[in-house]
């Protein structure tokens, strides 16, 4: 079999693709330039008083860079529709686009039904305004949903991601599959790794472990720092000195110093991260627990028993979370005792979870002094005092007026923030702490492609661009979702 | 403002001792110390071979008296052995007894020995800085005026095309780590199979003696061992650029935001109206405000440029400081870890020290009050 280029049988539009591109970026430079010249257009001063003037040399090249632009988007839109009905007869692209084809489907399900109800979404809805903002969250969700569907429903895979094929070693992208069987994918569609394995499977397989850890570490992350940084912000005094000396402490500290320190064989042995994760991660419960009492403490019977659910699912799911193999810490010297194997439903094996709770841990200062920050500046307000002399209780008064007004910075900073828990994860694995070396997370894969760098780019090179696309996207996100909430 | 100056530096020895600690603890736990001692001495060590090593070393008493004695303010172990040799921390068993100082630690100026580098620990952690001062440097002197220009120029028109360009390029290159720019920069711009290499020499334009580029097989080298002594452009671009590039986004977008909230400021409404030209608002009037907070936060990426210092020097091969400190946490060299992290402990205090001092310094507004 030949092997694949990257167009295929639509390589006639390649030409004018460059040339839309090429044509697109130099209209963009000379908008630039001609903005550094003030404009000379011609005013009308209208019979009603209207004041008209014409757009003028500006104008034309706006124009004609919108135009550009949207024949760019259709043009790459082409590429992805042939592909998907031709699949590999569209070369690599297409082939890729046709494994892609539920996460197409979904993505196109979420965004009609988004833009239909977006009036009555929200602050989400509101996202559907902002151009920078869709185009941010239609690469974090292509990411999520391939996620969900390659990493748990095996849907977009191609290959599997551990097994070695023979004669694939460092095979260029589109290199067919020697010797496939029937039913068997007859190609590597981004050909294969210093071990001959599939890198395309194993960058979709990756994308999960990336998609769920991220999203979660900072979640804990910010339920450490709602919980300090409130009490911290809204008391001040002598808990703030405290809190804050411990958190600029761990700031001072070098990200990647903590984690050669944390993440090693040695410190695994010794049990540290697994009394970090007791620490670190109990930090829901109470939240949610002073959250839900603080509300409904005038009335018992509704708290008693909400109370009784919520935490007792989260001390399930707490226990289950710290202990694996029905130990908390197991280690020659210390061994204590945790939920029962049988009862433990959540698998979180030792590797992922210090790579969990270091990102954790780090995270976790800065969220502090956000909220913090936030807290001292929303405790002055009006409606503050308001509920102090109703006579609110100060957990009442921290998470239900202040918290709910520093909604709009934390939620940006959320986004931000799983952007930059997704470089941590990647730098961890690039230093190959933690997860194991055949695990296909992108900063694994990245390090394993980084040997044979410049003869073989491709096995790297697909895990970096795809990390570059999902920070990038949530980075748009952010600054989409900041332009939004700032307008009202 | 010199009582200023005292308090923060009390908070920020306070906040060193506290770190060392940390990780002095930390790199002392057993299995560590057990790791070493099997280094040291044989793979094969029983258990008990393994603490009587590592107790006749003076490394099983408790961790404060063992970071008093590397921090040089308690006297040093002294062993005697069954056959009467003396051995102690501070000196060999045939020093003369004259000669043997009770204390050496940080504060005598003793860092200890690298049993990963075989060498004083001194000796290695100046060439090693020594190398990274030329590297960040040259990154310092890429990315603060690019970031700074850049910044300026998107924010002086707020929303205009050059802003929004300008904008997306700082997003992008703050989602971009080093080790993704890294990889990309030497699969198009450093491999003779792919990228801009190959075509260069298709083209004429290299590969032999006469032609622009030179006659390297690639535009720019993928290794950067070269430019530890002898630096050049195309040997010591790549690294330096990569690290530039993330640092530079945020930088960027910070100024911006400065100089945007400069330029509604009503002092620069009045020299528009008074008929000031665009060019010299911006240079003579809204600049200088709008450069008080990068400065902070231009001291405050310093931190951050370690991290990208330590991913560079290991992707291009630069054996520098970040080099050293990936060397010894993966040969478990407890002293020269110890050594490594206090340096960048101190790196990361003293540039949020002179970042709080600088800002008071500069701002008129706080200053004078």
């Amino acid at each position: 079999m030949e092997p694949l280029t990257w167009t295929g049988s639509l390589v006639g539009l390649n030409f004018f693709f460059q040339v839309a591109v090429a044509v697109l970026l130099m209209a963009i430079v000379l908008q630039i330039v001609v903005s550094f010249i003030p404009s000379a257009g011609s005013r009308a001063m209208g019979a009603d008083g209207t004041l008209a003037a014409n757009a003028g040399f500006a104008g034309l090249i706006s124009q004609v860079s919108l135009w550009l632009f949207y024949a760019v988007i259709a043009l790459i839109l082409l590429y992805l529709i042939a592909g998907v009905f031709m699949g590999t007869g569209a070369g690599i692209i297409g082939g890729m686009t046709r494994q892609f084809l539920p996460v197409w489907i979904a993505l196109i399900v979420t965004f009609a039904l988004s833009i239909t109800y977006k009036r009555k979404l929200g602050l989400y809805g509101k996202l559907f305004d902002s151009t920078v903002g869709m185009i941010g969250f239609a690469l974090v969700m292509f990411w999520v949903f391939t996620g969900i569907m390659g990493g748990v429903f095996d849907m977009i895979v191609t290959h599997d991601s551990l097994s070695q094929a023979s004669g694939m070693k460092n095979k260029l992208p589109g290199t067919p599959l020697r010797g496939a069987e029937d039913g068997e994918y007859a190609w590597y569609l981004l050909g294969g790794d210093n071990l001959a394995r599939d890198v395309f499977s194993r960058l979709v397989k990756g994308s999960w472990i990336v998609v769920l850890i991220a999203p979660l570490a900072t979640l804990f992350a910010f339920m450490v720092g709602i919980t300090l940084g409130l009490p911290a912000g809204y008391y001040a005094g002598r808990l703030d000195t405290i809190l804050s000396f411990v958190a600029n402490l761990i700031l001072a500290f070098p990200v990647i110093l903590l984690f050669f320190l944390l993440v090693t064989p040695e410190i695994v042995l010794t049990g540290i991260p697994n009394y970090m994760a007791a620490v670190l991660f109990i930090f829901p419960l109470i939240f949610f627990g002073v959250l839900l009492n603080s509300r409904y403490y005038t009335q018992p019977s509704v708290r008693t028993p909400l109370l009784i659910v919520v935490l007792g699912g989260l001390a399930w799911a707490y226990l289950a979370l710290i202990s694996s193999d029905g130990t908390i810490v197991e280690n020659p010297t210390t061994t204590i005792p945790g939920l029962p194997a049988v009862l433990d439903w959540i698998p979180m094996p030792a590797e992922y979870l210090v790579v969990f709770v270091s990102v954790v841990f780090v995270n976790s200062p800065t969220v502090f002094r956000i909220v913090r920050g936030l807290a001292l500046d929303i405790k002055t307000r009006d409606y503050v005092a308001a509920a102090q002399t109703r006579g609110e209780g100060p957990w009442y008064i921290m998470l239900w007026e202040i918290l709910p007004n520093a909604r709009g910075p934390l939620i940006v900073d959320f986004c931000l923030r799983i952007g930059y828990t997704t470089i941590l994860l990647g730098t961890l694995g690039f230093f190959g702490l933690g997860l194991e070396s055949e695990s296909p997370d992108w900063g694994t894969t990245i390090n394993a492609g980084r040997r044979l760098l410049s003869l073989y780019p491709h096995a790297a090179l697909a895990p970096a661009i795809s990390l570059l696309s999902l920070v990038l996207g949530l980075n748009l996100l952010a600054d989409g979702l900041r332009e939004e909430s700032l307008r009202d | 403002m010199g009582l200023f100056i005292l308090r923060r530096l009390g908070v920020m020895l306070l906040t060193a001792l506290c770190l060392t600690f940390i990780v002095f603890w930390l790199t002392n736990l057993y299995p560590n110390l057990e790791k070493l001692a099997k280094n040291q001495g044989n793979f094969r060590m029983s258990d008990e071979a393994v603490a009587s090593y590592l107790g006749d070393r003076g490394y099983l008493r408790s961790t404060p008296v063992k970071f008093g004695e590397w921090l040089g303010v308690v006297p040093g172990w002294v062993n005697e052995a069954e056959d009467g040799t003396i051995t102690g921390r501070c000196f060999t068993s045939d020093t003369p007894e004259a000669d043997r100082p009770t204390r050496c630690g940080v504060l005598q100026g003793d860092w200890g020995y690298s049993t990963f580098a075989k060498d004083e620990v001194n000796a290695i952690l100046v060439t090693r800085l020594a190398k990274t001062g030329k590297l960040m440097l040259c990154v310092l002197l890429l990315m603060v005026p690019a970031a700074l220009i850049v910044g300026v120029l998107a924010g002086m028109r707020e929303g205009s095309k050059l802003d929004r360009s300008l904008s997306t390029f700082s997003i992008a290159t703050t989602a971009t780590p080093e080790y993704v720019s890294g990889v990309i920069f030497i699969a198009l711009l450093a491999s003779s199979k792919f990228g801009i290499s190959p075509l260069l020499i298709e083209w004429g334009l290299m590969g032999t003696d006469d032609s622009l580029f030179g006659k390297g097989k690639t535009l720019f080298f993928g290794s950067a061992t070269k430019a530890m002594d002898d630096a050049n452009f195309w040997n010591f671009f790549l690294p330096v650029l990569t690290i530039s590039l993330y640092g530079m986004g945020y930088i960027a977008r910070m100024t911006r935001a400065s100089m945007t909230e400069v330029m509604t400021a009503q002092y620069i409404r009045t020299a528009r109206l008074k008929g000031v030209k665009f060019s010299d608002i911006v240079l003579k009037h809204a600049l200088r405000n709008a450069l008080i907070a990068p400065f902070t936060v231009i001291m405050l990426q310093i931190p951050w440029l370690l991290n990208g210092v330590v991913i560079v020097e290991t992707l291009f091969n630069y054996k520098g400081f970040g080099w050293l400190l990936v060397q010894a946490a993966g040969n478990n060299d407890i002293e020269l870890l110890l050594a490594v992290s206090v340096v960048s402990v101190a790196v990361v205090l003293l540039t949020q020290l002179i970042s709080d001092i600088g800002y008071v310094y500069l701002n008129p507004r706080i200053r004078i009050s």
